[in-house]
């Protein structure tokens, strides 16, 4: 394998309007944190698609290995009680 | 006063545009995808800053003008664009001190040129200013990355001042256009700004370790239409589509 020469990583979040969540937009190399933000805006914003930037380093990200798949998620299926989807919704609430 | 304004109009456009077309070279080749994109989007704001100044042109020249008659049909004598912007990208650290020297200076001027008495060049400096504001923070990080960086980038930071210093002058001289349009508030009276632009320099060089150069001759003609040799290879690309399929569209 060829050695990485590229910069550190940097996972990419940004929000599309006020009130909305930040969601992952993708990924930049950048050197520091400054220029991150910078490529970031570059990179996922320049037409226009969001009003605020979060960038973090991609090794600041713990995620789950799809050996984890069957002890996380499996044991949610079967559980019908726990959505509560047993409610009437009262006339006049917007979901 | 009008043909003043006109003129006016193509050299701020004229300044835009060359800019632009020089960081347009790099697209393709930057040093990582996403400089590639960040010179690219630079170039983008600078050829929409000319737009704005050559269709104003345009309008105040009538005789059904465009914007791409300024742009395509000129020739070499006839450009008022600023000496520092035809100056050649060479490699990335005099890329991004042109820029820099650049950007600083259009910071202040399109600040001062937003208060303009003459509103559509008002409108179009607070436009540009936005844009701008970017270009400046983003070459001020990398002056000082490259300033205080590796040996090799300092090396090649510094040699990029040495060349592109001598046409720093020319951004503030004044002739009798822009001093009968500054008197009635139109124009920015660009000397004016030296102060302000050397401030900003001394800031970012002294934080990049660089030093600022002193009692350097300074080169001057842009408001003639006097440009260094690179200017005329630069409109040969630029222009050869339009002149050789005139009128030619997308």
């Amino acid at each position: 394998m060829t050695k990485d020469t590229q910069w550190p990583l940097w996972e990419v979040f940004t929000q599309k309007k006020q009130g909305a969540p930040h969601e992952h937009a993708g990924s930049v190399h950048a050197a520091d944190k400054e220029l991150a933000l910078q490529n970031a805006r570059d990179v996922y914003s320049r037409r226009n698609e969001a009003i605020s930037i979060w960038v973090v380093p991609t090794e600041a990200i713990i995620a789950s290995t799809p050996e984890d798949v069957g002890s996380f998620f499996d044991p949610a299926n079967d559980k019908a009680y726990r959505h509560p989807n047993f409610y009437k919704t009262p006339e006049g609430v917007n979901l | 006063m009008k043909n003043y304004v006109i003129e006016y109009c193509l050299r701020l456009a004229d300044t835009s545009l060359i800019l632009g077309q020089r960081l347009g070279e790099w697209c393709g080749h930057g040093p990582i995808l996403e400089e590639d994109i960040a010179l690219t989007n630079i170039s983008l704001d600078s050829i929409g800053q000319a737009r704005g100044f050559y269709t104003y042109a345009a309008e105040l020249e009538g005789k059904e003008k465009t914007e791409d008659d300024y742009a395509y049909l000129r020739d070499e004598r006839e450009f008022r664009n600023l000496l520092i912007v035809e100056q050649p990208n060479v490699d990335f650290a005099q890329t991004i001190m042109r820029q820099f020297l650049v950007s600083t200076f259009q910071f202040y001027f399109f600040d001062a040129l937003k208060n303009s008495s003459d509103q559509t060049l008002a409108a179009l400096a607070a436009k540009s200013l936005k844009e701008v504001t970017y270009h400046l923070r983003h070459s001020s990080a990398w002056v000082i990355r490259l300033g205080d960086g590796t040996e090799e980038s300092k090396r090649k930071i510094e040699s990029s001042i040495d060349e592109l210093w001598p046409y720093t002058g020319d951004m503030f001289d004044m002739d009798e256009t822009e001093l009968v349009l500054a008197e009635k508030s139109i124009a920015v009276d660009s000397k004016k700004l030296k102060p302000l632009w050397e401030k900003k320099v001394q800031e970012i060089f002294s934080e990049a370790t660089l030093n600022v150069p002193q009692n350097i001759f300074m080169m001057s003609g842009s408001r003639e239409g006097k440009h260094t040799e690179n200017l005329g290879f630069i409109l040969a690309e630029m222009q050869s589509l339009h002149r050789a399929h005139p009128g030619v569209q997308w």
